[in-house]
């Protein structure tokens, strides 16, 4: 099964659709509900960044009985140091993306944490591909 | 205890009348969204003063019941309006986070 969501630059007020729609089709097809929780978490926390940080991306969901992958591609900033915005507490957000609260530097760390396979490919002033596996077997 | 009884024995205000027979057993206090998307768990009551539809967007996919607005918050009408949808309930407390936490620990320890 396959689908697509459009991801908006700053519109929080329809964010997590995405997520809540891929909950809503794991729990039909009767996935364990810690691979369902854990799959909304990432999902979750990639449609926020890009919203946050980027000018406009897609979302493309594939799931089969073995694994869900996720793929969000923005078109944005980039990421200029991979390995400071994967250190917990490391935030660009802005202060009006804080105040919300957001930017406490968590989202990518909870993405690790709650995927199996995580994959980034960034290039600054062009755009992020996030790509996330969840395997639905273990 | 039964969620009925928390609201009144906290004197919480309901917006939005839901879940009320549920079981809590356990809370998260939190206004980082990262933090509640990470760490909260499903049946948790959440207490907070965020009060924008991101709030219920994150308590809809963490399963969490119920959200107390501390210090008289107002909810955005997207928010009321999702937690309908959503069947979440919504409560507010007068009370800032500590004390309401600080009660709600001593009901359900």
């Amino acid at each position: 099964m396959h689908y697509t969501f459009k991801i908006e630059q700053g519109n929080f007020t329809d964010a997590g659709q995405a997520s809540s729609s891929v909950k809503r089709t794991m729990k039909q097809l009767g996935v364990r509900p810690e691979n369902i929780k854990r799959t909304v978490v990432a999902l979750f926390e990639a449609e926020i960044n890009a919203v946050a940080h980027a000018y406009g991306g897609q979302i493309d969901v594939d799931i089969d009985g073995e694994k869900i992958v996720m793929v969000v591609a923005d078109k944005g900033p980039g990421i200029p140091n991979i390995d400071l915005a994967m250190q917990e507490g490391y935030s660009t957000a802005s202060p009006q993306v804080r105040e919300m609260g957001y930017g406490a530097g968590m989202g990518l760390p909870n993405i690790k944490k709650n995927t199996d396979d995580l994959k980034i490919d960034t290039t600054v002033g062009v755009g992020t591909t996030v790509t996330m596996t969840v395997y639905l077997n273990n | 205890m039964k969620l009925s009884e928390i609201i009144e024995k906290l004197n919480l205000k309901c917006l939005n009348e839901a879940n009320l027979d549920a079981d809590i057993t356990n809370a998260y206090s939190s206004d980082l969204l990262s933090d509640v998307m990470g760490n909260a768990r499903s049946g948790q009551l959440w207490i907070t003063m965020q009060t924008h539809k991101n709030v219920t967007a994150i308590a809809a996919l963490k399963d969490i019941p119920a959200i107390i607005i501390v210090r008289n918050g107002v909810p955005d009408d997207d928010m009321l309006e999702h937690a309908k949808e959503e069947d979440i309930c919504i409560l507010v407390s007068s009370e800032a986070a500590f004390p309401v936490c600080g009660k709600l620990y001593e009901l359900i320890k």
